[in-house]
């Protein structure tokens, strides 16, 4: 199977303030890092926090900076150096690469209707000829998302968090991308409350052929729905492997350290957790 | 003897749309050393019970004057917490007898004042100790919690300590007063999962050597399953299944436990599908009568009584109960 993205040796570094002699001090928030994206998969990334995993993910975007490296976006239609793209293909690439945030308290503007907030981006990036053809699209990917067309006219803040997380995803595939990131998309939401959106995001994927990077810091989330896993610490991947494979023979240390933190759902089961020795 | 009783609390809200029900009959012990789990998504009154132990909720709360709560404490008369009308009189209860730790430590310590100031302050408040004293304990207590080089770290600030450090700090605050009760409100959630782990074998490790009571207050059922001796389970402001955590994880017998447990992802089963319960939890403006949960119920017989009349809880066995009619326990 082809890669839609492939990631190879890709950078990103922060200035930490200047030196007038000498190298400045940089932050290595992602550091060398080779990534295969499958076209039609749904690649979990996972990490605690600081561990580079949504720079990444916004690095692939060109929502973040990328400092050396390369990023390959290839679906068919385009192929895409993602970090030499000019204005045209920038804005092109927008419509095919999306992402979904994880709060969906913070990511909807309080102040616009619903179908205002489906349809925008739409509209800030003119796809569409006519108001009657955005209501159209909107629509249509509202009742993918299992959205109830009569709440289109409501503000957020009428909804639960499950219905403003269905909101947030099908604003991010209203423009019809075929890469989406979701970053940490289920975080902040409920048990009962997750497993829906689970199950809503792996429909679509079918449903829309729709390829997935999936930014977790849960790992048995992951498990069950991504095929491929990375796991990243501190701007490196450690270990990337077919999910099955992983979660039953995780070979390296700092992935054992982090399954065996997973608090387990067996009484009987309190065993310690590994910690992680960087240095051993 | 019970060292917390609560009986039949029920807790409104004064608010612009009218009373609001947050909590209503619930009823739980924990004895010394016991660690009681409460787990229960957002909305489901868990924080608003804890905090009424402590009497911590806003000035638009309303008690029923049928709940009870209830502090024994050795060698003193029992405590009647709900009684007391005036904030000094709290003094004995809060930071003294019973201690909170909270989801967000870096929200819990003032940003201005060094950790050691503030843990110092809060000795002088509760114990007889001096100055010189309360630091020493402090320091002691900062090792306690697996802080390392205490002595430097409490002239320190919360923003110069990590997540996990800071929760410790929170946490060795808590128990330096050497409290009968400790409530830990999500002392986890905010944390990465190798934290989370250090602090709940931190926790566990202090129960054995503290032997103080624990309410262990959650959404993670995964967590429960790690800490507590018993779980409560609680809906809209009800407690739906209580129980020894084995019986209740591994035989839940109401809906909505089960309905928890279908939903979680689990490690040692990929293939298991996840089954979300279907619905979202109703508004506190609209709460269903009879059982609460009987709206989201995916087993629910449409005209049962289970939507008129509220269940008690019925035995399922031995200590564990569930609020269903005694037909519907297996």
């Amino acid at each position: 199977m082809s890669n839609l993205v492939t990631v190879t040796n890709l950078s990103t570094h922060y200035p930490l303030g200047q030196r007038f002699f000498g190298e400045a001090p940089v932050l290595k928030a992602v550091d060398q890092v080779s990534l295969d994206i499958p076209k039609g998969s749904f690649v979990g990334l996972v990490g605690e926090s600081g561990s580079g995993k949504t720079t990444l993910g916004r690095a692939i975007l060109r929502a973040a900076p990328i400092s050396s490296g390369t990023v390959r976006y290839n679906d068919g239609e385009v192929d895409y150096d993602v970090g030499a793209l000019d204005k045209a293909q920038l804005k092109d690439y927008r419509t095919r690469a999306q992402l979904i945030f994880q709060d969906p308290y913070a990511a909807l503007s309080p102040r616009m209707t619903v179908r205002d907030i489906i349809a925008e981006p739409l509209e800030v990036m003119k796809l569409t000829k006519s108001r009657e053809e955005t209501d159209e699209r909107v629509r249509e990917i509202a009742a993918k998302c299992r959205l109830n067309l009569e709440h289109l006219r409501r503000f957020p803040h009428a909804f639960s968090g499950g219905q403003r997380q269905r909101i947030s995803i099908a604003r991010a595939l209203v423009t019809g991308p075929k890469f989406v990131v979701a970053d940490e998309a289920v975080a902040a939401l409920d048990v009962s409350i997750q497993a829906d959106i689970l199950n809503l995001l792996k429909s679509l994927q079918n449903e829309l052929d729709l390829t997935f990077l999936f930014i977790s810091h849960d790992l048995s989330v992951v498990a069950h729905v991504c095929d491929h896993v990375a796991v990243m610490y501190h701007g490196v991947i450690m270990e990337q492997n077919e999910t099955r494979a992983l979660f039953a023979n995780p070979q390296h240390a700092y992935t054992r350290s982090l399954l065996s933190a997973i608090p387990s759902l067996d009484p009987d089961d309190r065993h310690r957790a590994v910690v992680y020795d960087p240095t051993a | 003897m019970s060292l917390l009783s609560v009986k039949d609390l029920t807790i409104r809200f004064r608010t612009d749309e009218g009373l609001i029900t947050a909590v209503e009959n619930v009823s739980f012990d924990i004895a010394p050393g016991e660690v009681l789990g409460l787990v229960g998504e957002s909305g489901s009154g868990k924080s608003v019970t804890a905090k009424a132990l402590m009497q911590l909720n806003g000035g638009n709360t309303v008690y029923d004057p049928a709940s009870k709560v209830v502090l024994n404490l050795p060698d003193t008369q029992p405590l009647d917490i709900l009684s007391f009308k005036r904030e000094r009189d709290m003094g004995v209860i809060r930071g003294g007898a019973i201690s909170m730790i909270f989801q967000e430590p870096m929200a819990s310590f003032a940003p201005a004042i060094t950790i050691g100031k503030q843990m110092v302050e809060q000795l002088m408040l509760h114990t007889d100790m001096s100055k010189d004293r309360a630091r020493k304990h402090s320091i002691d207590m900062l090792d306690r919690v697996g802080i390392k080089d205490p002595d430097k770290r409490i002239d320190q600030y919360a923003f110069e300590l990590s997540g996990g450090m800071r929760q410790r700090a929170m946490i060795a605050m808590a128990l330096s007063t050497s409290p009968k009760l400790l409530i830990a409100d999500e002392p986890t959630t905010a944390l990465d999962v190798t934290i989370q782990a250090q602090v709940i074998d931190l926790m566990k490790d202090l129960v054995a050597e503290f032997g103080m009571g624990i309410l262990f207050i959650t959404h993670d059922l995964g967590v429960i399953a790690q800490t507590a001796d018993r779980v409560s389970v609680m809906y809209l402001g009800r407690i739906m299944e209580t129980g020894p955590v084995r019986d209740v994880i591994r035989n839940p017998a109401h809906p909505y436990t089960k309905g928890l447990i279908n939903a979680l992802p689990k490690l040692d089963d990929l293939d298991a599908p996840l089954t979300p319960i279907p619905g979202d939890i109703p508004s506190p403006l609209e709460r269903p009568p009879g059982c609460v949960f009987h709206t989201r119920n995916p087993d629910h017989v449409p005209g049962s009584r289970y939507e008129r009349e509220v269940p008690p809880m019925s035995q399922v066995s031995p200590d564990h109960f569930a609020a269903l009619f005694p037909e519907d326990v297996a």
